[in-house]
């Protein structure tokens, strides 16, 4: 059974609050095995308590199965992109060092990739992952965009990102406020096609 | 005696804290569970709804309870992990008595063996020394059941007054501070009524670490349109992205609300028609307050004072408003009075009795609650009645059948129970669910007390740093392995529902109480066959009280997802929101609202007094303590989950740089923090989120990483809370390691 179309997942990093929750309730996932396959960054503890969880963003070309030289990273017909399959997996790191959110982690020990497959055997039926179902701040949602239109007013839902020459686009979504968008200051701006000369804010979120 | 039997570390060797990981059946991905059992979970106030799985006996995780309307299955890690404590390596199986011969410094003994030793050794003490020179301690994690039955077993069987809870660690200011301001003590508001507010003010309250799920109520007040306001010497995850931060210097929060409610009167952002009508005491706090300007609570709080005329116009003009505040404002030796100036801003502006216009503190503990509602209160008896009322007295003897000369009167409370313990007046001890050694302040005294026990019983599941010093450890009951009601912050009152049966010998905690009194020969009313069995008894007992469960029931429980008391009858679906207009209570009958003969709330004076031990120059710095995401209290249970040690291995100090720069302090380095009570050797943690002439260190740990080695035993004089948020300290960058570093696991 593929994720039901309607339900979408939704970080919202003003919202985490760093408690592990997430990390730790991953592990618990009946197909992860005790292991977390997700982690949490501190932006810079010793300036803030800003931290956030780093869950697969799943991506329409997933970068790490593409740098991937033995084929072990699938997607599936319903945009989930798998942890790497242990028959395949060589342990090289490739995607581990081409992830441009840093989502992958070698896991030395079992010579294996592991990374988020959004809990698939609980997400394919219709329930939440483990790590949106508990997360105390709900900085981990998962659910209707409907939903998440009328609880979250004050954000929108960004799901391309460019990094260089690169635009991802992805099937989990990133909150980010509507009237404070990152600035990114970029000549690159002013020979987008669209520009009308002047333009020095690269967008780098769209929505 | 009740000193160590052998090298600490050796008891350490046998009896842990050791960690427990996933492994066997709970790695097996193909596992279908034989049932699913929903509960709760077994930590702090929040009491979040959980679903545990159970195969072949053993809890072997957890699945969320999407449907429990607090918390809508969301969890913080102790509460994902906390199943990890079933099938522990620690877990006590068996009675244990202490033998200086043996390597582990206790043997096992048998079950009934060991009861009649405890049951001899009490009939022993109190025939030489009188009924109070027996004590009991207990812990507001138990079940309001199992809380009353030891709260009767101390009056009926024991017959001693010195009874106590270590709710008095965490509830205790709010709970006084409640009782003097609007005649009750329990959350005025639901959670619910959180997201309709327009501000939203937190007073030392580290929601995003001590009550996660809160965070999300918050949250959703600010995603429609209020303004959170935050004070705390640290900037919390909470605070991080508030609308504005107050840094209060520690101890100074009484300060801050005369301050704030100085401006209320000042701009007239005061509700006249409610302060008339219902409310007394107006004038004589206004005239307080006159002399608390801006400028003077700014120099007394260390807040600037734009920032303090902001939050006064904020909170002054808001249509709607949510205050909350938990142990920051509590934890003093003036923390009713703190509460009592939070009370007064509230009662000041009217808004509360209605929808999104709130007022709760945070209860801190699983049952924190329900606990001293019904009877392990020194002072306290079943629902909420008070020990020196001659009318509450008899209402209780008549329900238990004895003569109101036999009930005691009312106690002292747990850290005078120490010092009567330390002073030869209390010579035996029971404890059951409370690590004093690792939760008082200046715990090396508390150390010094328990060895002069003469006997020591604890019962437990596993054998906690209070426990090693005992005579008889009796094996108790993990929170799945028994069932009964808690009642949460909201004043929710919730069940817990068996999922396992007790392992080996271990016993229901309650079954252990009444074997002791059936040892003695003193079994009269403490005969009960199940916890719903005591719960009937403690409706009864209840009814007509403050805290009124007569009307609740485990199967309205269960069809409500909860009953807010209080809940007089059948009938009566609860009460999720006080002093409504027009709600009846039993004091007032009718006359309004609140909890007093003409219902009316009180305004109280809030004096502000520094804490009793403030910075001098020869420890120039306020230490203050609290918790971290991934541990609870003492530590006892959470520092035996592997995956909760790691995410927060050992204690740091936290300080700012600027104060580590002036000591040449590195992230990291071994850093001493000495007060005029201990000193302890911790690593730093260099962070700009903590005010420049504070450090924090959480107090989790024991021996020698203890925080409480340090805290000041000051008291409030009306709670009798200590003074864990607030004293003198010094530091100075270490040597080198401590020699623990080389002996000791993180967790130990």
């Amino acid at each position: 059974m593929p994720v039901p179309e309607h339900l979408e997942f939704f970080i919202d990093p003003s919202r985490c609050i760093g408690c592990e929750s997430c990390v730790q309730a991953c592990s618990e996932c009946d197909t992860h095995r005790g292991h977390s396959m997700i982690h949490l960054e501190y932006v810079e503890r010793s300036r803030t308590t800003q931290t956030t969880p780093v869950i697969c963003m799943h991506c329409d070309s997933p970068t790490c199965a593409e740098v991937c030289p033995a084929d072990a990273i699938k997607r599936t017909e319903d945009g989930v992109v798998q942890s790497a399959r242990k028959p395949r997996c060589i342990a090289c790191s490739n995607c581990v060092l081409a992830c441009p959110f840093g989502v992958p982690k070698m896991k030395s020990d079992l010579e294996l990739m592991m990374k988020c497959d959004m809990c698939y055997d609980r997400s394919s039926v219709g329930k939440k992952p483990m790590c949106a179902s508990v997360c105390p701040s709900q900085a981990l949602f998962f659910g209707t965009r409907e939903e998440i239109e009328r609880l979250r007013k004050r954000s929108a839902a960004v799901n391309r990102f460019r990094f260089g020459n690169q635009t991802v686009t992805t099937k989990v979504n990133m909150m980010v406020p509507r009237d404070a968008r990152p600035e990114y200051i970029d000549v690159a701006a002013a020979m987008e096609e669209d520009s009308l000369g002047g333009d020095i804010m690269l967008n780098v979120l769209s929505t | 005696m009740a000193t160590l039997p052998v090298e600490k570390l050796q008891i350490i060797q046998e009896f842990g804290p050791h960690g427990a990981f996933m492994s066997g059946i709970r790695l097996d991905p193909g596992v279908e569970p034989d049932r699913i059992v929903k509960t709760h979970c077994c930590f702090c106030g929040q009491q979040c709804g959980i679903q545990l799985k159970v195969k072949d006996e053993q809890v072997i995780g957890f699945e969320p309870w999407l449907e429990f309307p607090f918390n809508r299955g969301m969890l913080c890690p102790k509460g994902v992990k906390r199943y990890l404590q079933g099938s522990h390596p620690d877990r006590l199986l068996n009675a244990v008595e202490r033998d200086g011969s043996v390597p582990s410094g206790f043997k096992p003994i048998e079950y009934e063996a060991a009861i009649r030793r405890v049951a001899e050794a009490i009939k022993r003490i109190q025939n030489e020394h009188g009924p109070d020179s027996f004590a009991i301690l207990t812990g507001a994690s138990l079940t309001t059941e199992k809380a009353y039955l030891i709260g009767k077993f101390a009056r009926m069987a024991l017959r001693t007054a010195n009874i106590d809870y270590n709710g008095r660690l965490c509830m205790v200011s709010a709970a006084a501070g409640n009782k003097k301001a609007f005649g009750i003590d329990r959350a005025a508001n639901p959670w619910s009524d959180i997201p309709n507010s327009e501000v939203v003010w937190i007073s030392g309250a580290n929601v995003g670490e001590c009550a996660p799920i809160t965070t999300d109520y918050v949250w959703q007040a600010r995603e429609n349109g209020a303004k959170i306001i935050v004070v705390d010497p640290r900037i919390t995850p909470i605070a991080r992205t508030c609308d504005l931060f107050l840094p209060v210097k520690p101890g100074r929060d009484a300060a801050l609300f005369n301050g704030i409610l100085h401006l209320m009167i000042e701009h007239d952002w005061i509700d006249h028609a409610f302060i008339e009508g219902h409310t007394v005491g107006f004038d004589a706090v206004a005239a307080s307050v006159k002399e608390w300007t801006p400028q003077k609570t700014a120099d007394v709080t260390g807040i600037a004072v734009k920032a303090i005329q902001r939050a006064a116009e904020w909170w002054g003009t808001a249509k709607s408003s949510f205050l909350m505040h938990a142990r920051g404002i509590e934890h003093h030796a003036h923390g009713v009075q703190n509460v009592l100036g939070a009370i007064n801003i509230v009662l000041a502006s009217g808004r509360i009795g209605r929808e999104g216009g709130g007022y709760a503190t945070i209860t801190g503990q699983g049952n924190g609650q329900g606990g001293r509602e019904h009877g392990q209160k020194c002072d306290q008896l079943p629902g909420a009645r008070d020990i020196s009322n001659s009318e509450h007295r008899a209402f209780i003897c008549k329900v238990w059948g004895i003569e109101e000369a036999d009930l005691p009167k009312a106690g002292v409370d747990a850290y005078e129970i120490i010092r009567k313990i330390d002073r030869g007046e209390i010579r035996g001890l029971i404890s059951i669910c409370f690590n004093p050694q690792v939760s008082l302040p200046d715990n090396n005294f508390v150390s010094q007390a328990l060895d002069k026990l003469e006997f020591y019983a604890a019962i437990d599941f596993f054998l906690n740093e209070t426990a090693q010093h005992a005579d008889v450890v009796l094996p108790g009951s993990l929170h799945e392995e028994d069932e009964g009601t808690v009642t949460q912050l909201e004043g929710r009152v919730i069940k817990i529902n068996k999922a396992v049966d007790c392992p080996g010998e271990a016993r229901q905690d309650w079954k252990i109480i009444q074997d002791i009194a059936h040892a003695l020969g003193r079994e009269h009313g403490l005969t009960f066959a199940s916890p719903a069995e005591i719960f009937d008894e403690l409706r009864i007992a209840s009814k007509g009280g403050v805290a009124d469960y007569s009307g609740i029931t485990y199967e309205k429980i269960e069809n409500q997802f909860g009953v807010f008391w209080p809940c007089p009858s059948d009938d009566h679906p609860g009460t999720p929101r006080l002093f409504e207009p027009g709600s009846w209570n039993p004091v007032a009958k009718g006359s309004g609202p609140f909890y007093f003969p003409d219902g009316k709330a009180r305004f109280n004076i809030a004096e502000y007094r520094p804490p009793v031990e403030d910075t001098d120059a020869e420890y120039p710095l306020m230490l203050t303590t609290g918790r971290v995401v991934s541990h609870f209290l003492s530590g006892s249970q959470t520092r035996r989950i592997g995956p909760l040690v790691e995410q927060y291995p050992e204690p740091r100090i936290e300080m700012h740089p600027r104060l580590a720069e002036q000591h040449g302090i590195a992230d990291n380095d071994w850093v001493t923090a000495e007060t005029r009570r201990g000193d302890t050797t911790l690593r730093a943690m260099v962070v700009t989120t903590i005010r420049p002439d504070t450090i924090f260190i959480p107090y989790h740990w024991p021996g020698r990483k203890s925080a409480n080695q340090l805290t000041n035993s000051a008291q409030d004089p009306i709670s009798k809370i200590p003074e864990y948020k607030a004293c003198a300290v010094r530091i100075r960058k270490a040597q080198g390691p401590p020699d623990w570093e080389a002996e000791l696991e993180p967790q130990q």
